[in-house]
């Protein structure tokens, strides 16, 4: 079937098999490498990517039912020019990566959740990103860097 | 892991739903959220021959004051209940438990209707309806019944929801209110209940202690004649039928259905 959807703001229609999972849509036929595999069972969250605005889980959502929506990987984030968006720039600043694995995920969870909330708490932050898991247990240095990215994200939405 | 193969359909609306569904019979299984049902087909547990996606039938999502009851469409996600002003207002219990179920991912995806049919014991949101009594309004074939809270989990993942039947809202009681309290008790964040008590009007359910989610029937009538909160909590495991896995015994479980049914009472009392 053909499937149809605007991915980081670019539209393309791929004839893709009904079953095919939104992570495989992007990663294997759009070329978009950021959305990890790491469970399969939607409990680690690195396939999060941005579905109309909301973090979700594309290991868990079909191609099809994405079909007519937007989609937004790590890919989609950076400026024209390469400036990182707040969000990477804090998780590069704070160290919140190792290996990077569960990273693009952590990254696309905390974009919405700062969305939603623009000035969490710490705990709040950690209730955000509960969806997301990193093998590395580097928990401390992502929770910092989302609160550093909401720091300075502050000026641009006031 | 990949679903076995499969034809996808979207409905445009809830009289196309029951036409593909009357179209397709048994080959055929309603998409809502996709978050009990796309993990299933990937273990192959179930491998329906056409998908019928409902996500985008617009009428069946809403939150609405109708008389002394709050109407919700079936379609509503559990990121929308969490949210809704008017629910924290007339049902907060609903809007809590909400909150409650997976991580916000799941949240973004997952929708009351479909937890409610899929009928999972070990749920959150059908713990929660059960205990607000209230209604489910199911169209099907043969027109529009509507279904108790009571009577409407039926038996392991089993409902009153038939094969070519769609539930389209849930009606509630204005609980606003009146105490209630949801205690759940999970190992780690982001998952299931091991067990969970939901309080509401002398109402007390329970999630994972028998094939379906249940009332504490000794609690409620412990309750209603009268007795201390820890007296009617002390009877709560009456009647459940709790099994034993990687969480926990059966004793344990027993124990913990008192435990929280005892806080739950508190707390909703205070
Ligand atoms: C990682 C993870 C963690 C989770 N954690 C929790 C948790 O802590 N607590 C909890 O309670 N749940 C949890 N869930 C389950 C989640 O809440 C599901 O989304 C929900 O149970 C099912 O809703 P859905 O809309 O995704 O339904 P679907 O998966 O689309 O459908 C489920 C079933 O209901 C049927 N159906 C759906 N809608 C209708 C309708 N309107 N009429 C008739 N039939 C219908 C479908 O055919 C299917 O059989 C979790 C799920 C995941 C993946
Ligand atoms: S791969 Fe999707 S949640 Fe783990
Ligand atoms: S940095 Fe390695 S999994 Fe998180």
């Amino acid at each position: 079937m053909d499937v149809t959807m605007t991915v980081n703001g670019v539209e393309s229609t791929r004839d893709v098999e009904a079953r095919t999972l939104l992570v495989h849509h992007l990663r294997e036929n759009l070329d978009l490498r950021a959305a990890n595999v790491g469970c399969d069972t939607s409990s680690c969250g690195a396939c999060t990517v941005l579905l109309d605005g909301e973090a979700v889980k594309s290991c868990t959502v079909l191609a099809a039912q994405a079909a007519g929506s937007e989609v937004t990987t790590v890919e989609g984030l950076a400026a024209a020019d390469g400036t990182m968006h707040p969000v990477q720039a804090a998780f590069r600043a704070e160290h919140g990566l190792q290996c990077g694995f569960c990273t693009p995920g952590m990254v696309m969870a905390t974009v919405s959740l700062l969305r939603d909330n623009p000035s969490p708490t710490e705990r709040q932050v950690r209730e955000g990103l509960e969806g997301n898991l990193c093998r590395c247990t580097g928990y401390h240095n992502i929770v910092r860097a989302a609160l550093a990215a909401a720091e300075t994200q502050k000026p641009v939405s006031a | 892991m990949i679903p076995a193969g499969f034809d996808y359909v979207r409905a445009e609306s809830a009289e196309h739903a029951l036409a593909l569904l009357a179209e397709h019979g048994d080959e055929a299984k309603l998409l809502a959220g996709g978050h009990s049902l796309l993990p299933l087909m990937k273990l192959r547990l179930a491998v329906p021959g056409v998908l019928v996606d409902i996500a985008h039938i617009d009428e069946l999502r809403y939150i609405r004051v109708e008389g002394d009851e709050v109407a919700i469409g079936a379609l509503t996600r559990d990121r929308e209940l969490e949210r809704s002003e008017l629910l924290q207002s007339e049902v907060p219990l609903l809007a809590h438990v909400a909150a409650q179920v997976g991580d916000p991912q799941v949240r973004a995806r997952g929708t009351l209707g479909g937890s409610l049919v899929h009928g999972d014991s070990a749920s959150d949101l059908p713990t929660a309806v059960l205990a607000l009594g209230g209604s489910l309004v199911i169209q099907g074939p043969a027109g529009t019944r509507t279904v108790a809270a009571g009577d409407f989990f039926q038996g392991f993942f089993t409902t009153a929801v038939g094969e070519d039947e769609l539930l389209t809202e849930i009606r509630l009681p204005r609980t606003g209110g009146l105490g209630w309290a949801y205690e759940k008790f999970t190992r780690r964040a982001n998952d299931w209940p091991i067990v969970s008590a939901a309080v509401v009007d002398g109402r007390v359910a329970l999630a994972n202690s028998g094939p379906t989610v249940l009332r504490a029937a000794a609690t409620e009538a412990a309750l209603a004649s009268g007795a201390s909160n820890a007296d009617a909590a002390a009877v709560a495991d009456e009647g459940t039928s709790p099994s034993a896995d990687m969480h926990g015994g059966v004793e344990y479980r027993r124990h913990l259905t008192r435990t929280l049914v005892g806080r739950a009472l508190d707390t909703a009392s205070a």
